[in-house]
């Protein structure tokens, strides 16, 4: 029997608790240096692809800007275009919203940036409908929930249609006939549907990768469809074993109805680690990190947002509090909701109760536990096994620090890796579509 | 005094035909090297900046819609991604894309304008663009707009000079829309304060939430909300040029821009333009465009080339042809006549160019009129340009 192999993307941490921006070795957040260095540690560790998020509105707590965490942003595609400049083989991934863009223009972007890094641009195609964003925009919250997805997979079938209009071979530049493109190379497009009603000619030739590589993340049942008829790689939440053999086979048997083997679509969910000299080291290695990462101020947001309430009178270090929360208030803008916050509310209370845990060492407790944590030997033996376990095709890193955080484990976990056979030992393809589907070791489970 | 120097760069250069010169390298002209080897070289003759055309449609002999020409260049990457990737091999030649106003979401053009300030370590500007063409509107189908041929005369928009189209309520309105812009992306630049950033372990503040400020825009148009999502770009405020022939546009330089390129044909056109201008802002730097041919058999180079290309080219702005201490000449004498800089668009790549980074900038230093090193990291820098404090740093 064959084995998988695992699939690697570094992603650049920025507007939430994961980055601790509070220790000394964290540096700047929006220097080029910065996202220079965790791009080459990536491409050192021979990663499929590095990965920007995007948020197009700063986000609120309680009508006011939150300020605990990282804040501001460059614009990806613009980064990753000079990314291109600095890196050779590593994919080049960022996130943009398909509800305040028109398809042309991005189209355009995303097959300059193809163009602009030889064949390592992707598209994490997200989806939106929230008016608090749509303040920054000229068409406002403009977009009924339901059809988010609708959109967005239509905006996706209309940039392949645009991406598509010139053939391969279209520019010719052949002074001696004294042709620029060849006649009919160039087709004009014209596309009537439900949400985009365009026609005319495209302004790029065909790129390397003829299509940029397609990323989804987003987990309703319309996001999952969207991504099993469309993409290349969900990025998903769900990390843990069990929660990741779940999804896995859900969004992989999705795949049939449109057509697709399961290979077709790697899943790569979110993944942090801590990494120590022994098992014992490392969980306090995490330990101390978490304890960064929910600083008193963080642990009470985090409170305020379930709740619903004002709970900046409660002592982060003391007892977990009895109020009720207040369902009817959501305090927060700008990031994905908590859920059923009645739910939570009970199982965090409980939980406090029974641990006898105050509000800081709650939130550490139920929020955002690194995925791996081990030593080197260990932690490349997890995410193998997770890998050959079905619960993902790899994983999408998140290192805690910028710009170092990746640098450990590349040096120490990426050879134990290699040497398992779990990744390539260097990159093998230019494009990264090569990267994540040239898998000659790669056989389909039957 | 010294003059600043910029170059237009475009696809093979500015003629038609210059792609199937000899010198050219047309095959390449989809190639990141390509573009790198031009504004290295640009680097090297210490020019002031590079700015990279653009637009939401492919080129075209129509005034208002696609020809089916396929011994012209077709085809253009996305100005402002062009520019990001050309920022980290260079140090200080400043970047200046060209990104349109008409159909795009200002806000995102704004963050990315700032994003390519901060990649390049402060060397941005943007040249803010209208898209006036109804077939443009139909790529976005999200407005109609009259075809643009019925307000033009035969020769189109490369008619010497270029064309006044101030009295058309159409045009004055994309005009209005890119003031709306060009203020909207101004007031985000401004919307974090430079020192916004505090990082205090002890309150577990990233930021001083206080020295971030919504712009509250609200236009015909469009209504942004903000703050920007990016922190204060090196410049605070990059670079803002426009191109300008006639008195709409000249208005739209004067309150928008920092930087204007006019079209004079004569140094007593360049005098007129600049007392027109000057009239209208004291501190806009007034740069003139030229096309420029270069070299000892310039004319006859030109004359092929509009043989092959079956047409006597035009443009809107003065072409030269001529030799690299001919052009210092005629920069001088309209210097002279008060202009500051000028941007020169070569009709050849990357031969003209190579004209201008040699031989130009030789002939303007041994007249005392170009620098010989570099003054600046920044854009602002190079052109004497203050760097403007945030407009929300007093009220907080
Ligand atoms: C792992 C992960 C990462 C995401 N990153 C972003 C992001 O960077 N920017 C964004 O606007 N939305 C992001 N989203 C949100 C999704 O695109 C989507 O809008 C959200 O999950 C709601 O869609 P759903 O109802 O399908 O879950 C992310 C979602 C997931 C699961």
């Amino acid at each position: 029997m064959t084995r998988k192999r695992v699939h690697l993307a570094a992603h650049f941490p920025g507007v939430n608790n994961t980055t601790v921006w509070t220790d000394p070795r964290a540096g700047s957040q929006i220097d080029f240096a910065s996202f220079a260095h965790l791009a080459r540690t990536a491409e050192r560790g021979g990663f499929d692809f590095f990965f920007l998020a995007e948020g197009l509105r700063l986000r609120e707590l309680k009508g006011r800007i939150h300020d605990l965490d990282v804040v501001g942003r460059p614009e990806s595609l613009t980064v990753l275009s000079a990314l291109a400049a600095v890196t050779d083989r590593l994919g080049l991934a960022g996130t943009v919203n398909a509800t305040f863009n028109e398809p042309y223009e991005l189209a355009r972007r995303l097959a300059t940036l193809d163009h602009l890094s030889q064949g390592r641009a992707a598209w994490n195609v997200v989806t939106t409908s929230d008016a608090f964003t749509g303040e920054n925009f000229r068409r406002g919250g403009f977009l009924d929930r339901a059809d988010r997805y609708r959109r967005a997979a239509e905006f996706v079938r209309l940039s392949r249609e645009l991406w598509d209009s010139w053939q391969p071979d279209a520019v010719v530049a052949d002074p001696e006939t004294g042709r620029f493109v060849r006649e009919g190379g160039i087709g004009d497009v014209a596309h009537h549907g439900e949400h985009f009603s365009i026609e005319g000619r495209f302004t790029v030739p065909r790129s390397p990768q003829g299509h940029p590589v397609i990323i989804q993340a987003g987990d309703s049942d319309e996001g999952r469809e969207f991504a099993a008829s469309t993409a290349d790689v969900i990025f998903s939440r769900h990390g843990t074993l069990d929660d990741g053999r779940a999804f896995y086979s859900d969004v992989k048997r999705r795949l049939a109805r449109y057509g697709r083997r399961p290979r077709e679509l790697k899943i790569m969910p979110a993944a942090t680690f801590a990494l120590g000299d022994t098992e014992e080291e490392a969980a306090e290695n995490a330990a101390a990190i978490r304890r960064q990462q929910v600083g008193p101020q963080t642990a009470i947001a985090f409170l305020e947002q379930v709740w619903g309430r004002d709970m900046s009178a409660y002592d982060p270090d003391g007892p977990f509090p009895d109020v009720e929360p207040d369902l009817s208030e959501d305090l927060s803008q700008g990031r994905v909701p908590f859920g059923d916050r009645a739910a939570v509310a009970a199982k965090w209370r409980a939980l406090a109760q029974e641990k006898g845990l105050t509000i800081r060492e709650l939130v550490i407790e139920v929020t955002g536990r690194q995925t791996f944590v081990g030593t080197p030997q260990s932690v490349a033996r997890q995410i193998d096994e997770h890998v050959q376990a079905d619960a993902a095709d790899g994983f999408i890193l998140v290192p805690h620090l910028i710009p170092g955080g990746l640098d450990e484990f590349v040096e120490r976990v990426v050879p134990l890796l290699r040497e398992r056979g779990a990744v390539r030992t260097g990159y093998t393809g230019t494009t990264l579509r090569e990267h994540l589907f040239d898998d000659e070791s790669e056989s389909e489970p039957s | 005094m010294t003059l600043h120097l910029a170059v237009a760069l475009d696809g093979a250069g500015w003629h038609p035909a210059a792609w199937r010169e000899l010198t050219a390298a047309p095959q390449a002209i989809f190639s990141p090297a390509y573009w790198a080897g031009l504004v290295t070289e640009a680097e090297q003759g210490l020019l002031d900046f590079v700015t990279i055309e653009d637009a939401l449609g492919p080129q075209s002999t129509l005034t208002d819609g696609f020809d089916d020409r396929t011994d012209q260049v077709r085809g253009r990457f996305d100005a402002v991604l062009l520019a990001a990737r050309l920022a980290p091999l260079t140090r200080y030649v400043g970047l200046v894309p060209t990104a349109t106003t008409t159909h795009t979401e200002p806000f995102h053009v704004a963050v990315g304008i700032a994003t390519l300030d901060h990649v390049s370590g402060g060397r941005a500007g943007w040249r803010p663009q209208v898209s006036p063409r109804a077939a443009e509107a139909r790529h976005f189908g999200r407005r109609e707009f009259p075809p643009l041929d019925r307000l033009l005369p035969q020769e189109g928009l490369n008619r010497p000079g270029g064309l006044d189209l101030s009295a058309d309520p159409h045009v004055r309105d994309l005009f209005a829309e890119a003031a709306d812009a060009v203020e909207v992306a101004r007031r985000l630049w401004d919307s974090w304060e430079d020192d916004a950033v505090i990082r205090d372990a002890a309150t577990g503040r990233f930021v001083d939430r206080d020295k971030l400020h919504p712009v509250d825009f609200a236009g015909s148009r469009f209504s942004v909300k903000g703050p920007s999502i990016t922190p204060r770009p090196p410049q605070g405020q990059p670079v803002v040029t426009a191109l300008a022939h006639a008195r709409l546009p000249y208005e739209f330089a004067a309150a928008c821009a920092d930087v204007v390129y006019v079209t004079p044909h004569s140094a007593e056109q360049a005098h007129a333009i600049v007392t027109e201008i000057r009239a209208l802002s004291a501190d806009l730097k007034i740069f003139a465009d030229l096309v420029v041919f270069l070299g000892e058999h310039a004319a006859r180079r030109k004359a092929r080339l509009d043989e092959l290309d079956g047409a006597v080219f035009t443009s809107d702005a003065a072409i030269f042809t001529g030799t690299a201490g001919e052009l210092a000449d005629l920069l001088l004498e309209w210097q002279r006549a008060g202009v500051q800089g000028f941007r020169l668009r070569p009709g050849g790549l990357p031969h003209d160019l190579r004209q201008i980074t040699r031989g130009l900038t030789a002939e303007l230093r041994g007249r005392g009129s170009f620098r010989g090193a570099y003054e600046s990291r920044t854009l602002r820098g190079l052109l004497g340009l203050p760097r403007p404090a945030s407009r929300y740093a007093e009220a907080s």
